[in-house]
């Protein structure tokens, strides 16, 4: 039915098949339309956010979508401006995760400011002070860059190419890609790193405040080193999946071993540093406080599990995993490796969001909880389901993967 | 970093008596009145309800009959500093719209609701929990003549966006334009205090010029009873509390094991 839109010498199930495996994500993203509706109309009083929590769920994914996406760029600039030619058999994909990770941070980001149509103020007052500005700027910006990078992806379709204007086009931007490539690098650091700012300069709140170096706390540095260590495990990850759903080989282990084995040494570094800022910052801005490290992680659901798992279990194992070759080139522990990096990557986000402010500061202020309601699990939610979606039709009629012929050639 | 900066002529500044104060919240009736304070029709949801001053009870955590309890108003702490030693209260140099700010001639820190487009950065910041954030349209019970008791001087905030304690900014505008009628640059001190200082029947709050030392708040913060909330985080508040007790003093801070054996903390939103 739709076979003129399938790439040409590719594979692809039948429109059907394909059809009832969009249809569950369909429902979600159905589920996610309803929730936000309700909160643009009723507003946020559909979630469970509070004046305690007035960061929850939603930036939780905001900023694990992100990170996550933080593939995009780093994969760009290595391809682009490092030149390694190896990569170009993943760029693609890595463009395509990026914008949706990007994009559907960015609808989050809509639903959860309490006054969507005053959205624009953010640039027309913008306070230069603010990280969160800086982060706006940016993820806006960046955002046009990913669209940019995705457009020839697109233009690339057999039918679109058809038509001479657009195949030109998407040509002449493919061969300047290395501009964009080098300016999302340039306002993806800054945004990554504004985004760890954001927490450590919340100066009165003793679990986020760090010191640092001139204006920047030392979280803006972590947040794009954990970033840029995180996001190639990401695509990766997405890869292997797709790989085992359409049960076909689509990039060559060379781009995915380099990807592999850089993330291992960047989220080794990242460690090492996380490990000392956690150290300096007990020793240092909660000592100041008068707060201990344990004072942190006594109430609630918040416990001392929280920095074992990220930076134990999902920081030094698949760094690890990832460092020594024997188990970055078995395909089972690699992809171990990549998704608990992954993990540990949100388990970093969501402690800088939740537990900042789960933790009260007044010594007589009480613990409060909260669980998010089904509307905000609807828009998270959405978000996933949103990039299934584009994933699943881009790999269905774009050519994303330029190697998927020659390692699948078709009898 | 540290910055110094030039202090504002005035340093407006309460003073709160802990020792004086009954709890019966009168304050914070006043301060809702006075400011057009939104109600709900269940007030009982204590995370996401607004109270400009909210009102803490707190206990020295003894069995009877060693049991003492004390009262703690607690408005928006108008804080001098980030905690890092820059001239701006924690809140304001996160907000991303401009939407509160610092009154370089009083050291009021202003919200401007119209601008606040509702990311909620600012109460992330604050560790006094003073800021609001309005989950619901403004709600005015119908046909019982509230609606008729807003004041004019103060808008009603709609839903979305943050509101906090002004420290009644729109008294210090009706002062300011009688005293320049009158030919006067300066306030008395009387001429400007907030709601919450006027309708106290106990005489426990005082509000007035920190900088100013012929007002009665610049003579009480020199009280060997004197202290703020949570001042080890430098945020600089301009609200001063006064207390003869050592363990409610102790309570506004968080201390160190080795520093200070800690009370067993209780405490009740009201």
């Amino acid at each position: 039915m739709d076979s003129v839109l399938i790439p040409e010498g590719v594979s692809r199930c039948s429109a059907k098949k394909f059809f009832l495996w969009t249809l569950p994500w369909i429902l979600i993203l159905i589920w996610g339309a309803v929730s936000a509706v309700l909160c643009l109309w009723k507003a946020l009083n559909q979630t469970n956010m509070s004046n305690i929590f007035a960061f929850a769920l939603w930036i939780v994914f905001d900023l694990g979508l992100i990170a996550l996406g933080a593939g995009a760029f780093f994969t760009g600039f290595l391809t682009y401006i490092i030149g390694k030619k190896e990569l170009k058999d993943i760029i693609n994909a890595a463009v395509i995760i990026g914008f949706i990770c990007y994009s559907g941070a960015m609808a989050i980001l809509g639903i959860d400011i309490g006054q969507p149509l005053r959205g624009w103020f953010i640039f027309w007052h913008a306070n230069i002070h603010s990280m969160l500005v800086e982060v706006s700027f940016c993820i806006t910006c960046y955002l046009m860059i990913l669209t940019i990078e995705f457009l020839p992806i697109i233009l690339e379709n057999n039918k679109l190419e058809e038509i001479k204007p657009a195949r030109l086009f998407g040509k002449n931007l493919h061969s300047i890609m290395a501009i964009f490539a080098a300016t999302g690098t340039f306002l993806s650091f800054f945004h990554q790193g504004s985004l760890g700012g954001m927490f450590g300069v919340m100066y009165a709140r003793p679990f986020a405040a760090r010191g640092g170096f001139y204006i920047w706390p030392w979280t803006f540095f972590l947040f794009i080193l954990s970033a840029i260590a995180t996001g190639p495990c990401f695509t990766i990850l997405i890869v292997r999946i797709t790989e085992k759903l359409t049960k076909k080989k689509l990039v060559p282990d060379r781009a995915i071993q380099f990807l592999a084995k850089l993330s291992g040494i960047l989220l080794s570094i990242y460690i090492v540093l996380k490990i000392t800022d956690t150290v300096s910052w007990i020793c240092t801005e909660a000592h100041k406080a008068g707060l201990t490290f344990m004072d942190f992680y006594k109430e609630g659901p918040y416990g001392i599990w929280l920095p074992i798992t990220e930076i134990g279990i999902c920081g030094i194992i698949p760094a690890i995993l990832l460092v020594v070759p024997k188990f970055r080139k078995d395909p089972k522990w690699l992809t171990i490796a990549c998704i608990l990096n992954c993990i540990g990557i949100v388990l970093n986000r969501f402690s800088f969001i939740i537990v900042t402010l789960a933790i009260p500061v007044l010594p007589f202020e009480r613990f409060w909880s909260y669980l998010p309601t089904w509307q905000e699990w609807g828009i998270a939610l959405a978000s996933i389901a949103y990039g299934v979606l584009i994933f699943s039709l881009a790999y269905r009629y774009l050519p994303v993967f330029p190697k998927e012929k020659e390692l699948n050639p078709i009898s | 970093m540290k910055h110094e900066h030039n202090k504002p002529l005035h340093r407006y500044g309460m003073v709160i008596d802990l020792d004086k104060c009954t709890g019966c919240g009168t304050c914070v009736v006043a301060c809702a009145s006075e400011n057009n304070v939104s109600v709900r029709p269940d007030e009982s949801d204590k995370k996401r309800f607004i109270s400009w001053m909210q009102l803490y009870m707190i206990t020295n955590g003894k069995e009877y009959p060693y049991t003492e309890v004390c009262y703690i108003p607690r408005p928006c702490m108008h804080c001098e500093e980030d905690g890092h030693g820059n001239p701006h209260p924690p809140c304001v140099s996160v907000c991303v719209a401009t939407a509160t700010r610092v009154d370089i001639n009083t050291g009021i820190v202003s919200q401007i609701p119209t601008r606040c487009i509702g990311c909620r950065y600012c109460q992330a910041a604050c560790p006094y929990h003073a800021r609001y954030f309005n989950w619901w349209d403004a709600y005015f019970p119908k046909g019982k003549g509230l609606e008729r008791y807003l004041s004019p001087e103060v808008s009603v905030r709609m839903r979305g966006v943050v509101e906090k304690c002004t420290f009644c900014h729109h008294r210090y505008m009706r002062a300011k334009r009688k005293a320049e009628a009158e030919g006067r640059r300066e306030l008395k001190e009387e001429e400007y205090i907030t709601a919450c200082t006027e309708a106290c029947p106990a005489g426990a709050i005082t509000f007035g010029d920190l900088n100013n030392p012929k007002h009665k708040v610049s003579q009480l913060i020199k009280s060997d009873r004197a202290f703020r909330l949570l001042e080890r985080l430098n945020t600089k508040p301009k609200v001063y509390y006064l207390s003869s007790k050592e363990w409610v003093r102790r309570m506004a801070d968080n201390y160190l094991p080795e520093e200070l054996k800690p009370v067993k903390p209780l405490a009740l939103r009201r």
